[in-house]
């Protein structure tokens, strides 16, 4: 049975309509366990489960003000499937592992170190960080590298806000940032897919752009573990591998920092990754998308948009070959 | 132990191995209607991807298993192996030719001709297409056992075509495991039956006693 409700967000249904979760969770179950039928062994339920969704613990509320002017008005992706569709592969290759793997993520207490070409170089625990300054909701596009794409409220600030408090030196060009690399905490480790620790990295003005944002949170609450808890870099413009979670370390450098992918495959993934339709993988087009949740089996992919729809940036790359600079 | 199963126990293991073979696709079919995938074209795809990968090994595994076992009844079930491998093979090429490209056909060629990783999986399900267009037992007859038994050769190129081709795409993220044990038991259930011509070979340059026709 295939019911799809209306996801644009404009009609939103009544609530007498909705069914609470406890009852439709109990019919799901009460259905499926029908037509398995007795003969089925629990093993086999299992089996045929192992794409269900792995249990969220209640989560933190997060307070943060909606700023409009840096958010889409397209449907939001539904918060279990932004939490239950990951890569990131300190937990994991399978889209499915960081839900069921990230708990072991310990998101408190943490600190995220400030070096490099700084003139005030320090450590930030993560209260302090996330009170630095005030905290926007912002609904920005997320597509990834793989041709599908999502929509994410997160929570954050300018990361502007971190770099003019640090004070860059005039030699600082990059920003470089590292991601946690504890084999205790991360099983995904042990498995020699990239050289850890996931590094990646913006140019300075590329990470003083507005858009960049510096998040601690999305859909009103702290970060979920397998999406970079407690803190992570949006960079809305770029393919979503370029965003950096579970950050321990921001280092300020005059050279080009040298990024997990670009290392592992430099032909195929570039420091820049630019969401760009018309720059193609070398094993597929980036010229559409899938919209995660939204477009269906009878819908055609979606056109990918210059900047993943953020052509605010274009100036950041005037006069830059993009196809070179990918 | 030569196992020899009576008729009507084979029938009963071909009806088994039918029910089982599909299992996979019932499997899909349920979670999808479900709506448990968060992204179910990509669900669909990898799927039915991996199980044509799956049931290709197998079926490429009669013949080695069958030599070794002294199982020649398994010979019986070595069609309808084939048969479900292209079964998967055509649900994984739907998959692409439906999500990706929306039956653009333009558009799809355009695809594999752009894209090597396409293009080889691609050339392996058009290849697969003869052998089980071919799979009845009155084409056999029409073509004559030689000629049927030299175009179902080229499962021996699809094979390896198939093992590149998800290699190919497996690359982009460095992860390799699965690939590398499919190239594995690809490559050593080809290199036995190249042992095994190659033992017959030596064996009637020798004028002895031919050695079992593989």
């Amino acid at each position: 049975m295939l019911i799809k409700s209306s996801r644009d967000g404009a009609n939103p249904p009544l609530s007498s309509e909705i069914t609470p979760r406890e009852v439709y969770e109990e019919r799901r179950k009460f259905i499926a366990r029908m037509a398995v039928g007795a003969a089925a062994g629990s093993a086999l339920w299992e089996m045929a489960n192992r794409e269900a969704f792995a249990q969220a613990p209640a989560a933190q509320k997060l307070a943060a003000k909606a700023n409009p002017t840096f958010s889409t008005t397209e449907p939001r992706t539904a918060f279990k499937d932004a939490t239950n569709y990951n890569n990131y592969y300190e937990f994991g290759l399978d889209k499915g592992d960081p839900a069921e793997n990230a708990h072991t993520l310990r998101p408190r207490p943490w600190t995220v170190s400030i070096e490099g070409e700084v003139k005030k170089p320090m450590r930030l625990d993560i209260d302090s960080l996330v009170k630095l300054a005030p905290l926007e909701e912002r609904v920005y596009r997320l597509r990834c590298v793989e041709g599908w794409s999502m929509v994410i409220p997160w929570v954050g600030y300018s990361l502007s806000n971190l770099i003019k408090h640090v004070e860059p030196t005039g030699n600082a060009k990059y920003v470089e940032f590292t991601t946690l690399a504890d084999p205790k905490q991360m099983p995904g480790l042990r498995s020699g897919v990239l050289d850890w620790p996931y590094v990646e990295g913006l140019r300075l003005d590329e990470a003083m752009h507005p858009l960049a944002l510096l998040t601690v949170g999305m859909y009103g609450q702290v970060l979920p573990n397998q999406n970079g808890a407690p803190v992570r870099v949006v960079v809305p413009w770029k393919y979503g591998f370029k965003s950096a979670k579970s950050i321990v370390r921001i280092r300020f450098t005059r050279d080009q920092p040298k990024t997990a992918w670009n290392v592992s495959a430099p032909s195929e993934y570039g420091f820049y990754s630019n969401v760009n339709p018309k720059v193609d993988h070398p094993r597929w087009s980036q010229a559409s998308e899938r919209r995660i949740g939204e477009d269906g089996f009878f819908k055609k992919k979606r056109e990918t948009l210059m900047f993943n729809g953020y052509p605010e940036v274009a100036s950041l790359y005037a006069g830059m070959d993009l196809k070179k600079f990918f | 132990m030569a196992f020899n199963p009576a008729p009507k126990q084979l029938s009963t293991i071909k009806g088994i191995v039918f029910v089982a073979a599909l299992l996979p696709f019932l499997r899909v079919a349920w979670l999808v209607l479900r709506q448990v995938p968060v992204d179910p074209l990509a669900f669909i795809t990898h799927e039915t991807g991996d199980w044509a990968l799956y049931l290709l090994c197998i079926t490429l595994a009669v013949t080695p298993v069958r030599r070794l076992s002294g199982w020649n009844w398994l010979l019986k079930l070595r069609r309808m192996f084939g048969l479900f491998t292209f079964f998967y093979a055509f649900l994984h090429f739907m998959a692409f030719f439906w999500f990706d490209h929306f039956f653009d056909v333009a558009a799809m060629l355009r695809d594999v001709g752009k894209r090597p990783f396409i293009l080889v999986g691609f050339t392996a399900f058009v290849l697969l297409i003869p052998l089980a267009a071919t799979s009845t037992n009155a084409m056999i007859r029409r073509l004559g056992g030689k000629r049927w038994q030299w175009l179902h050769r080229l499962i021996y190129l699809i094979a390896p075509l198939a093992v590149l081709h998800f290699w190919w795409m497996k690359a982009a993220k460095n992860n390799l495991a699965q690939p590398a044990l499919f190239a594995t038991i690809v490559f050593v259930l080809l290199g036995m039956r190249v042992y095994w011509s190659r033992l017959k070979a030596r064996a009637t340059v020798r004028g002895q006693k031919k050695a079992p026709v593989a």
